[in-house]
């Protein structure tokens, strides 16, 4: 008992050392703000102006953005001050980490935020593709913020030397498989020298690996977040189609494929098509030296992507006070006009519809018309994989996908294997 | 009374840094000791004296078993070579050739760098296609590899990095003893007509193993401690072909904030380094001569 005392106490010193509270006067609410991104970042710059903006807008609010490092780091340190007693007023944290704040009993849901009508219309303005792993048990817990799915991109020049029309992409899974198989080439010794496709899988394997389920006609999990059907046939279906495209074909790398250096394998040309997220465009606008095409994920059964990306989330530990300042800062972070700026500066897709109707977003769509398709997208977009214990959950899906990459198992074995892993964890939240 | 009150300014003078040895090193470690005792606690649910039931759970992870396993060979691959080039280095840069002090600096270089870094640096040397072993191995006909991406190569990869970065620390350990090494032993191995490898195995090696012991018990603990470069390589992967056991510690206790189990976990490793160094002090201790 007591040693728990002393750590907390400990804790809640080397907290208060971090975050230094200035003596703040009555009518100010200082709202901490953990956002994930390295220090220094050009982001970074991105964040301290809008929060400046804000607070020129709301002078008796102060937000105190803190840079935690990537969404791996930023949900370990909110947890990890969650736990000592002085967490950020709100964060932004990835959609996916709802269940496991939730078990935490770390944050609060937006709906006790609500009181305007005006409020309850800006609850409903999101993309409802983004809200579906922003809610559960019939609540709001999470703002979408930046938001992504995975597209494909294409390099026209190598499709004109392959003879295929350099503005079409390929449309279901039969054509990307028959591109792909005109795209690679092989030199005098057999050896690759470019590949057709590449779909990166290392790190979270399941995201992209969502693409091929979903297009397979399966969904991977249910909205309470306590069952997977990862054994479905469809899910096998899926996994050997990907599985082929290097084993049987020859068309993909084979083993597992980097996702940093994917985009750089495409700027060198080594690979005609790639499968990457959307928050990769204004990379690959900038850095690939050739005409190059943004598509949305052929079709198999039906066409599909799961949704990525941050929410915004409001502590639990905060005060009342604290909250409304966050909710308001959140709620004025994702109005029409600041969405349609965040997705100028950085790709990500803006998170409602409205922001396309901005005369910003709507003179960027008309020059550049690739950075509609992630947009056009949503319609067919599902929630990313997310569970109670959701990083156990999907490394064990994320094994067994890499078992079956690597040629250890086949798929539809290494499915079940994930679904008894996955049953064995979730088990206890029915 | 005088020895009295020095026996108190000694201890004064102890204290702050027993104070932070204390808080920093002894107490986490008992705390570890006890937690690992206890149910991780959850938001609803307090944690709970289970005994030994997360020890029970560990040894019936196949995953636990297969990060020994990594582990095991991790060292074995990286002890014995890192130390054997360690020695050659040394070696080869005691002597008096040219621009030694360019060569002793370029050896001791990869030690300066960040693991970090480091792995991000091999990370394009393995890179299939266009990664520098890529570009070397194609003229000889040898096709690209994906080398962290299957799991016959992904763990020899990442054993090669970390033999690269720790041969130059230990170099400078041996450089520090050869030159100890009173120059009138070489003078009279030479006189009498001693060959250069009959000197390093009869006179050189035997008085450098004070040193070869420091370094190997670091070189163990090191192949038991470094995990920065397989979260910036593999994470792990593929299929746990990577997993390191402190990987895997790392990975149960702020991935799945399964802290029950994690501290189960470090209590064991931590049981098994202990058993190890003093082992090798039990059994090296004997054979070394001391000057």
């Amino acid at each position: 008992m007591k040693r728990r005392e002393f750590l907390k106490g400990a804790a809640a010193a080397a907290g208060a050392a971090t975050i230094a509270k200035p003596a703040i006067a009555q009518s100010t609410t200082e709202v901490t703000f953990f956002y994930p991104v390295a220090v220094g970042g050009p982001i970074t710059k991105l964040i301290d102006t809008m929060a400046a903006d804000f607070e020129k807008e709301n002078p008796n609010i102060k937000i105190k953005p803190i840079y935690a490092g990537t969404y791996q780091e930023t949900i370990l340190k909110l947890i990890t001050a969650h736990k000592s007693g002085t967490p950020p007023v709100t964060s932004v944290a990835l959609s996916t980490d709802m269940f496991t704040l939730i078990d935490e009993d770390a944050i609060v849901p937006f709906d006790e935020m609500i009181s305007s009508d005006d409020d309850k219309t800006w609850l409903k303005s999101f993309f409802p593709a983004f809200m579906e792993n922003s809610q559960t048990e019939g609540k709001t817990w999470g703002a979408p913020f930046q938001r992504s799915t995975v597209v494909l991109y294409w390099n026209k020049d190598l499709f004109k030397e392959a003879g295929l029309d350099p503005d079409k992409a390929p449309q279901n899974w039969a054509e990307q498989l028959a591109f792909a198989q005109k795209l690679t080439k092989r030199d005098t010794s057999g050896n690759t020298t470019q590949w057709g496709i590449q779909v990166p899988s290392t790190g979270f394997p399941y995201w992209l690996f969502q693409g091929f389920s979903t297009q397979a006609g399966a969904i991977l999990m249910n909205q309470q977040g306590n069952r997977t059907f990862f054994d479905k046939p469809e899910v096998a279906e899926a996994l050997a189609y990907w599985v082929d495209l290097s084993r049987k074909h020859k068309v993909h790398p084979p083993g597992i494929v980097d996702w940093g250096t994917t985009p750089k394998d495409f700027f060198e040309k080594k690979t005609a098509m790639m499968w990457t997220t959307t928050g990769n465009l204004t990379n690959v606008r900038k850095n690939a030296p050739f005409p190059f095409g943004v598509a949305m994920l052929p079709a198999g059964k039906r066409r599909g992507s799961p949704t990525g990306g941050g929410n915004f989330y409001l502590s639990k530990k905060a005060t009342k006070a604290q909250q409304q300042a966050a909710f308001k800062f959140a709620r004025w972070a994702t109005s029409p006009e600041r969405a349609a700026q965040w997705c100028l500066d950085t790709g990500y897709i803006a998170v409602r519809k409205d922001a396309f109707d901005t005369p910003a977003l709507k003179k960027y769509v008309a020059d550049f018309p690739q950075a509609a398709v992630a947009r056009d997208q949503l319609e067919f977009a599902v929630a990313e994989l997310s569970t109670h214990e959701n990083q156990r959950v999907t490394k064990a899906l994320n094994d067994g996908l890499q078992a079956a990459l690597t040629g250890t198992k086949e798929p539809a074995p290494a499915m079940k294997e994930s679904q008894a892993e996955a049953e064995r964890i979730l088990a206890r939240y029915r | 009374m005088r020895r009295f009150t020095a026996t108190v300014h000694g201890w004064l003078l102890l204290l702050p840094a027993m104070a932070f040895l204390a808080l920093f090193t002894h107490w986490p470690a008992l705390a570890t000791l006890i937690d690992s005792f206890y149910s991780t606690p959850r938001a609803r649910r307090r944690a709970v004296f289970i005994g030994f039931d997360n020890y029970h759970q560990l040894l019936n992870d196949p995953i636990l078993w297969q990060a020994l396993t990594n582990n095991l060979w991790f060292a074995l691959g990286t002890i014995p070579v890192s130390i054997g080039l360690a020695i050659l280095m040394a070696v080869w840069v005691n002597d008096r050739i040219a621009g030694r002090t360019l060569v002793r600096m370029a050896y001791f270089t990869p030690t300066v760098l960040p693991m970090i870094a480091v792995a991000n640096i091999w990370l394009f040397f393995y890179t299939p296609q266009y990664g520098l072993l890529a570009q070397v191995l194609a003229p000889f006909g040898i096709a690209s590899q994906n080398w962290l991406g299957s799991k016959d190569t992904a763990l020899i990869c990442v054993t090669i990095v970390a033999i690269w970065k720790e041969a130059g620390f230990f170099m400078i350990f041996y450089l520090a003893a050869l030159q100890q090494i009173p120059p009138s032993l070489g003078e009279a191995a030479s006189l009498e007509g001693a060959s250069r490898w009959y000197f390093f195995r009869r006179v050189q090696f035997p008085l450098l193993m004070p040193t070869t012991l420091f370094v190997l018990v670091n070189a163990v603990i090191n192949a038991f401690r470094t995990v920065d470069h397989i979260i910036v390589m593999t994470r792990g992967g593929p299929d746990n072909a990577t997993s390191l056991l402190l990987f895997r510690i790392y990975e149960l206790g702020f991935n799945f904030w399964d802290t029950g189990l994690a501290s189960a976990m470090t209590v064991l490793l931590l049981v098994g380094l202990a058993l190890v160094a003093f082992a090798q002090y039990a059994f090296l201790e004997r054979r070394i001569h001391y000057r």
